[in-house]
């Protein structure tokens, strides 16, 4: 080889490194990166967005990926800040979780659904892959096609706890959709879907159903009426420094939570009024 | 330079197999590939369900994309002018720049309420991703067919012409048994291309984690299976992702393998 062509290797070489070093040496500059479930993704980019405005050269990085990989990310220091809807399991107590808000998990079907309610254990059945066509709980004769989150997802972590309980699994037929937009989108679509979302997300476009004649409403989780009910939580590794406190207070303040009760969140602080929704 | 491209495959390979391979003997080469039970939370890792999905669905692809890929090659060295052709190739080429998360809205919206109200299912199912995984490799089939038949030695359309022969008896009997390997080679750089798509596939197939029984039914590929839980995996499912990336590395590497063994032979 002659020198050159020597030369020209190691220059390229010193190319590829350096892509792969200086990008990393930027993130250290300034930023809060806040990773994890796409339930809580919305909110906090709103939140955000407003915590911006106020704070002009700070920035805030928000990202999805699921709970679990947003716990992860905490853990081994990829991200600042975790995004969870669903409480800490016991492998991962060493981190410091801080509920900011509580979201119900509404139970969804179509528009043009005749169903208006369905009992817990009627969703368990047809979830569970036991209830397979419409009819049997009331409905036309149509086979049912049941929507989920995929297996990280915090909601489907407490739609798993507390609607399937400790022994039921959903169903291996189930279509998998990975995010809560993503379910809203296929239920609103097929007549004959029933999927669950925040919610926070339930908008014109798909049906919430009662669930043992209880009515999904903010006033009906502040009353402890609607138990299908998660707290988002913001995870740390440590207690919170800078920025990400900065953020964490911007949140938790009344006029965070005025922010995130206006999407239709729900805030169990009995003192502060339950908005009303958009 | 090329030395660098193939150490960056080995190091991937290398990565890939580290990862994986332990899995597969913890639980078995048999139940993990003939397993039909996908559960990484309890244990489970039947990929069986993934390779039937892939199959089936590749297998569409090929129904949609080789008729059509054929037919359009045919057609552009055959029977039109040059000008024409001048034409149509650069939007055949645009077909492959699309990126694949479009074909994939694209199916989600126009196709799969289609087929959820003509034909019924959920819509979400192998026949959509067959479809649009066709048309994501009309490019690949088409451009490398025609290569091969405007490869074909003049004398054999003319030796054919001038026995007799009509236009379509001599494209049909002399030109594609002709050049039949690198409408093979093409066929099979298509079925690598269908295998590894990953973004469009998990928008419009459902992702239900069973066996598939028809058409109509929602099904997931070894692909997908890797892209829907690779965010969040740790542990055992997380090598039993990686394991099977090491399945579809054997498959694709022997695909490409047999594109160049059948593309040499016709060579010769």
């Amino acid at each position: 080889m002659t020198p050159t062509r020597a030369t020209l290797r190691i220059l390229s070489l010193a190319l590829c490194l350096s892509q792969i070093l200086l990008p990393g040496c930027h993130r250290k500059q300034g930023g809060v990166s806040v990773v994890g479930s796409t339930s809580v993704q919305p909110f906090a980019e709103a939140l955000a967005e407003e915590f911006m405005v106020g704070h002009s050269t700070e920035k805030i990085f928000i990202q999805g990926g699921g709970s679990t990989a947003g716990i992860q990310a905490v853990f081994t220091g990829a991200a600042q800040v975790g995004m969870s809807s669903r409480k800490l399991e016991e492998n991962e107590k060493a981190l410091i979780a801080v509920p900011i808000i509580y979201d119900a998990i509404a139970v969804i079907v179509h528009r043009t659904n005749f169903l208006d309610s369905l009992s817990m254990d009627q969703v368990r059945e047809i979830y569970a892959g036991r209830i397979t066509r419409w009819k049997e709980v009331g409905g036309t004769d149509r086979a049912i096609t049941v929507v989920t989150r995929e297996e990280g997802s915090g909601t489907r972590e407490t739609f798993q706890n507390l609607v399937m309980g400790k022994k039921e699994e959903i169903s291996l037929g189930a279509l998998v959709q990975d995010s809560n937009g993503a379910i809203r989108q296929v239920v609103a679509d097929d007549p004959n879907a029933i999927g669950f979302i925040s919610l926070g997300l339930v908008n014109e476009r798909v049906k919430a159903l009662k669930l043992d004649g209880t009515e999904p409403t903010v006033e009906n989780v502040r009353a402890h009426r609607y138990q299908i009910v998660r707290p988002f939580l913001f995870v740390f590794k440590a207690p919170p420094q800078g920025i990400a406190k900065e953020f964490l207070e911007y949140v938790l303040s009344p006029k965070g939570q005025k922010l995130l009760m206006q999407e239709g969140l729900v805030s169990m602080d009995q003192n502060l009024p339950s908005e009303a929704r958009k | 330079m090329a030395l660098s491209s193939i150490s960056v495959l080995a190091l991937i390979a290398f990565f890939i197999f580290e990862e994986g391979l332990p899995l597969m003997w913890k639980v078995g080469l048999q139940s993990f590939l003939l397993g039909d039970r996908w559960f990484p939370s309890k244990g489970s890792f039947g990929i069986f369900p993934m390779i039937v999905g892939s199959f089936w669905v590749t297998l569409g692809a090929l129904v949609v994309g080789v008729p059509l890929g054929l037919a359009c090659a045919i057609f552009l060295c055959e029977l039109t002018s040059p000008k024409v052709g001048m034409v149509l190739r650069p939007m055949i080429q645009l077909l492959a720049a699309i990126p694949s998360v479009i074909y994939g809205f694209w199916g989600l919206i126009v196709l799969v309420p289609l087929i959820r109200n003509h034909l019924g299912g959920p819509g979400l199912s192998i026949l959509a991703g067959s479809f649009v995984l066709g048309i994501m490799i009309l490019p690949t089939i088409i451009s490398i067919s025609e290569d091969s038949l405007r490869a074909l030695p003049r004398i054999y359309k003319e030796g054919a012409l001038s026995l007799g022969a009509t236009h379509w008896q001599t494209i049909w009997r002399v030109l594609l048994p002709a050049a039949r390997s690198g409408i093979v080679a093409s066929i099979i750089l298509g079925m690598g291309r269908a295998l590894g798509e990953t973004m469009a596939m998990i928008m419009i197939l459902g992702n239900a984690a069973q066996m598939p029984h028809s058409i109509l039914n929602s099904a997931r590929t070894l692909t997908t299976n890797i892209g829907i839980e690779m965010g969040y995996a740790s542990g055992n499912h997380r090598a039993a992702l990686f394991a099977t990336g090491v399945v579809l590395f054997f498959i694709i590497m022997g695909l490409n393998s047999l594109a160049l063994v059948i593309s040499r032979k016709g060579r010769a």
